[in-house]
């Protein structure tokens, strides 16, 4: 790893004027995707600047039928929160599938959707439930917030602070894990709410994380398993790697999704 | 060069580390505590595990200086004198090693799920050792003896 300097940031403030003040400076929060990057010196920030501690960012709250959720919280602690697991067990569930126990106590969700893996979970819950993303500067909707791989509308100097999640307890998340890593292969999180549905994928598409209009149209019409089994997911413009090409990735898709509304149809 | 203060296996520490110290080599080439291993570059083998403020994490993943203030507790931490922790115990007496290189990430790892998960099975330990891997053992006996120290502790 290359020589760097830490500051751990006693703000939000503190953090977002050290950022501001050398663009070579990099944020820190679980570490779990940063640190392996600079050990493989395939990232050497200047300066670290550590929010993990910083008690403004660490809060799992229900306000006005939103869940809001502080972006320093590890998913250990969102898979295990009673306000999470009583209101909306799919945001539950999708954290307890992050990685493993050791990268679940470190990682945050303000790290992981700053981070934008295709792969990633959290981005699928974020554009699933429509979600807010509050940052040091605004509110970002999750649709402006997820741009490419890798890529969201954060600015040099700008800093995840919460994510609020309108509580929809009719939504379900099916992963299709990479054996070894856990990352998704194909992750869809359907949500059903009473003015619209949603249907986002992650682990598959070129761009990253996206809504997938086609199935959201025809289960408006028609909310069936039926209809979940009827519409295919083009292949085209779905990743290709070792794992699985891309008719393979996108047949998963179909898999999932379909497993996603039988779950919710089973149960409501 | 950053000053920190941790407390490791009971005991307080002080010392001058490099920002870009990663904990594990801290505890390995500082403090001489050879027990917690590197197995792999990619975050994924767990065979460094370790116990920070009573949770597993992956030491070869975090930097010392993220620690400071924090309490650790290795595999050397883990005995009571000559007496070996429960969980050591079943291992040793359900063979749960062959070469050893994971065993020390394994067992740590196995406190923390014993901890949290109270009705423990097969599966769930399976599940659990998500992020502990082993070249020799086929995982059987880590099972078995993961599952003995649950009922035992
Ligand atoms: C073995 C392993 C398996 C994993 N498996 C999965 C998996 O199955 N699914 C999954 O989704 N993820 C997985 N991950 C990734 C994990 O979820 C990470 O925790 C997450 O991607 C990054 O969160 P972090 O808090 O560790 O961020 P860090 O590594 O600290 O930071 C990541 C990036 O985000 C920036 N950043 C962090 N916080 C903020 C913030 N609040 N505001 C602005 N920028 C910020 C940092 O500057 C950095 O560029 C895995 C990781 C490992 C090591
Ligand atoms: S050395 Fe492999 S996970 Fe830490
Ligand atoms: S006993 Fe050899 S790696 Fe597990």
């Amino acid at each position: 790893m290359y020589q760097f300097s830490y500051l751990k940031a006693q703000s939000i403030s503190e953090a977002v004027t050290a950022l501001s003040s050398n663009p070579e400076s990099k944020i820190i929060a679980g570490g779990m995707t940063l640190i392996p990057t600079m050990k493989q010196r395939l990232a050497s920030p200047e300066q670290l600047i550590d929010i993990r501690h910083l008690e403004e960012l660490k809060h799992i709250k229900i306000e006005s039928n939103n869940i809001l959720i502080g972006s320093i919280s590890s998913h250990f602690e969102v898979s295990t929160s009673d306000i999470v697991n009583e209101h909306m067990p799919s945001l539950a569930k999708l954290a307890e599938g992050i990685g493993d126990p050791h990268v679940r106590y470190m990682g945050t969700i303000g790290g992981a959707i700053s981070n934008n893996d295709p792969t990633a979970d959290y981005p699928a819950a974020c554009l699933g439930l429509g979600a807010t993303i509050s940052t040091s500067k605004r509110e970002v909707k999750a649709e402006d917030f997820f741009l490419n791989l890798f890529e969201t509308s954060l600015e040099e100097d700008e800093i995840v602070t919460q994510i609020s999640f309108p509580v929809i307890k009719n939504s379900c998340y099916m992963k299709f894990p990479n054996p070894a890593s856990r990352y998704a292969m194909a992750g869809v999180f359907v949500s059903k709410s009473d003015t619209e549905i949603r249907v986002a994928v992650t682990g598959a598409g070129e761009a990253g994380v996206f809504r997938w209009k086609e199935m959201e149209d025809a289960l408006s019409k028609d909310w069936s398993v039926t209809t979940a089994e009827s519409v295919k997911l083009s292949s085209e413009g779905v990743m290709s790697d070792i794992h699985g090409n891309s008719d393979y990735r996108a047949n998963l898709v179909n898999v999932m999704a379909i497993r996603a509304v039988e779950k919710l149809i089973n149960e409501h | 060069m950053a000053l920190v203060e941790i407390e490791v296996n009971g005991k307080n520490m002080s010392s001058e580390v490099e920002e870009r110290q990663l904990l594990v080599h801290f505890l390995r080439d500082d403090l001489n505590l050879t027990g917690t291993h590197v197995g792999c570059d990619t975050s994924q083998c767990g065979a460094c595990v370790i116990h920070l403020n009573g949770n597993a994490v992956k030491s070869c993943s975090m930097l010392t200086v993220q620690a400071n203030n924090a309490s650790i507790t290795t595999i050397e931490g883990l005995a009571d004198g000559d007496k070996l922790h429960p969980v050591q115990e079943a291992f040793r007496e359900n063979h749960g090693l062959q070469c050893g290189f994971c065993t020390p990430g394994m067992i740590m790892a196995a406190v923390d799920i014993i901890k949290r998960k109270p009705n423990l099975n097969e599966k769930i330990v399976r599940e659990e050792l998500e992020g502990n891997l082993c070249r020799c053992t086929g995982y059987q006996n880590i099972v078995k003896s993961i599952l003995a120290a649950a009922n035992k502790v």
